[in-house]
């Protein structure tokens, strides 16, 4: 084990850093510019039972430090995922992969994560009930207790790969939410997904996004995940995934000292492709600047 | 793909609104014209996607028109001032389809991207007419460029104040054509996509989050399946167009 290796449901990752659903593709098109061999793993592009198209354009408004997209879960569809993309996949990437799945009922997250369950690369199975841009599903699982139990239980019955559960910041108590996925089997929680956010354009006086509103994701959202963070960590007793906003090492620390095993980073992908690798590379001189010999023992380090 | 820092040779104004900038630096992933890159700025969390001009010599141009805050940045820079770029971005033109005696069609600040496209056509033996709209004279940039490169040039002001009077379909129908490749507004590619008697390349505009096929953020659908303009695209083909509305 490195000094930045950590382990991840029983899954050993060379270093913390994962690159998050749908800034990262299925990792071909970043494989153009550097080895992404690198990375502790990543997290492919969200999937779902039926292809789906997603939202009508523009998707994507700029914010300060930060944007919003609504893309609206775009893919193929699991049956294309596992017959087209993965084999892609396999020739630029050899390390496990966390693959992250969507759905719109109970039955759906189901079928999905049965299928990616028998495909040998996906090492997690994140289960996003938090996305904000799709209608009637996604993101009102992942606010209600009770609902993101049932989705957890019926994947965990499909499944004997590792499920975290992906969480939405949009509502009052995450801690409820976060135990009740516990208590249903989760292997971990990762979070947080994006914050519901929307810009208005002057000139037209009309909403910059199709979709009216958003995920809001970027730096200018670090603090809220390093709160969330930390609040889901000393609650639960299972490994947190963290992410929103990060981008660099000194992020990567400080989500680790909130409580992440693990740190995401993802609207920084689309801004500086190579970021996840940068971060990687300045790990370890950051690691020496605050006397951290290894990564594995910091995390929940801020008490 | 390439990530890499661009030093700018010299940035000039060509009318109220519109400015040349010239950059040197590594413009090897630059392979067909029609491609964009993508510009870091100060303070702006998203990249802007500017369309090539010209590539040659390690020299990279644009022409950009000031819209909002990034393009109000870049027209403040000066010689000497470096910029974060991502280069070879985008599917560019197909001159293969071209036939003997192309026609491109730009309109505005659509105009740029055509003419390193009339520049490679012209090189490959082709005879290449250009028709180039604007709103009034003043805003007319890159007539003399284009006759430079020995295209025949006509220019549509919509207001009539230099050569024809109208828009581009009007300058158009003078002109014998074997394809067409255009870049403009949406209702003169519409238009266009009416007027024309043959086959030809369409470049649209979307906003976008990361430019190379990351985010889907700028996805379109066409006869052919889904497309990310930032990657499947900027151009399309005429006959897998579908128009949303």
């Amino acid at each position: 084990m490195g000094r930045l290796s950590v382990d991840l449901c029983g899954i050993t990752l060379d270093n913390p850093v994962i690159p998050a659903s749908g800034t990262f593709g299925y990792g071909y098109e970043f494989a153009e510019i550097y080895d992404i061999n690198v990375l502790g793993t990543f997290s492919f592009k969200g999937t779902t039972k039926d292809p789906r198209f997603g939202n009508p354009t523009p998707r994507i408004a700029e914010c300060n430090a930060g944007m919003i997209n609504a893309v609206g879960l775009q893919n193929p569809g699991v049956e294309k995922v596992i017959s087209e993309e993965l084999p892609k996949l396999k020739k630029c990437f050899n390390k496990k992969v966390m693959a992250n799945v969507s759905g719109f009922a109970v039955e759906d997250y189901a079928y999905t994560c049965e299928k990616l369950d028998k495909e040998e690369q996906v090492g997690w199975l994140e289960v996003n009930v938090s996305c904000p841009n799709v209608h009637g599903g996604g993101m009102s699982f992942g606010t209600n207790p009770d609902a993101a139990a049932e989705v957890t239980a019926a994947v965990k019955k499909v499944t004997t790969k590792p499920v975290i559960i992906k969480l939405s910041p949009n509502v009052t108590d995450i801690v409820s939410i976060a135990k009740a996925c516990e208590d249903a089997g989760a292997d971990g929680i990762s979070l947080i997904n994006t914050l519901l956010g929307m810009r208005i354009d002057l000139k037209t006086k009309k909403p910059v996004i199709a979709n009216k509103m958003g995920g809001f994701s970027g730096s200018a959202i670090f603090p809220v995940a390093v709160r969330m963070v930390y609040q889901v960590a000393n609650a639960v007793n299972i490994p947190v995934v963290g992410m929103g906003g990060v981008s660099n090492a000194e992020d990567v620390i400080e989500l680790m000292l909130a409580g992440a095993t693990a740190v995401e980073v993802g609207a920084a992908n689309l801004i500086d492709p190579c970021v996840c690798r940068d971060i990687i590379n300045d790990l370890p001189s950051v690691m020496d600047k605050y006397g951290i010999n290894n990564l594995s023992e910091i995390i929940g380090g801020a008490k | 793909m390439k990530q890499s820092i661009f030093k700018i040779i010299e940035n000039t104004q060509l009318t109220s609104t519109v400015f040349k900038m010239k950059l040197s630096g590594d413009v090897s992933e630059i392979t067909s014209p029609g491609q964009f890159v993508n510009i870091k700025l100060e303070g702006l969390y998203l990249r802007r996607p500017i369309s090539v001009c010209d590539c040659e010599n390690g020299v990279l141009t644009l022409i950009y028109k000031v819209v909002g805050k990034g393009t109000e940045q870049m027209a403040k820079m000066t010689a000497g001032e470096e910029l974060d770029v991502l280069t070879g971005l985008g599917n560019g033109y197909n001159t293969a389809l071209s036939g003997d005696k192309p026609v491109l069609l730009g309109g505005g600040v659509g105009v740029p991207p055509l003419y390193m496209l009339a520049k490679k056509l012209i090189a490959e033996g082709k005879k290449v007419s250009v028709v180039l709209g604007f709103n009034t004279k003043d805003e007319i940039f890159c007539e003399e460029d284009f006759k430079a490169l020995g295209a025949d040039v006509s220019v549509a002001t919509a207001d009539g104040s230099y050569g024809v009077k109208g828009f581009v379909t009007d300058a158009l129908k003078d002109i014998d054509y074997t394809y067409f490749y255009t870049c403009g507004p949406e209702p003169m590619l519409k238009a266009l996509y009416k007027v024309t008697a043959t086959s030809g390349q369409f470049s649209f505009e979307e906003r976008m989050g990361c430019g190379f096929g990351a985010c889907m953020g700028c996805s379109c659908k066409t006869i052919t399946g889904y497309k990310r303009i930032c990657k499947d695209g900027p151009v399309l083909e005429k006959e897998e167009i579908l128009w949303e509305d």
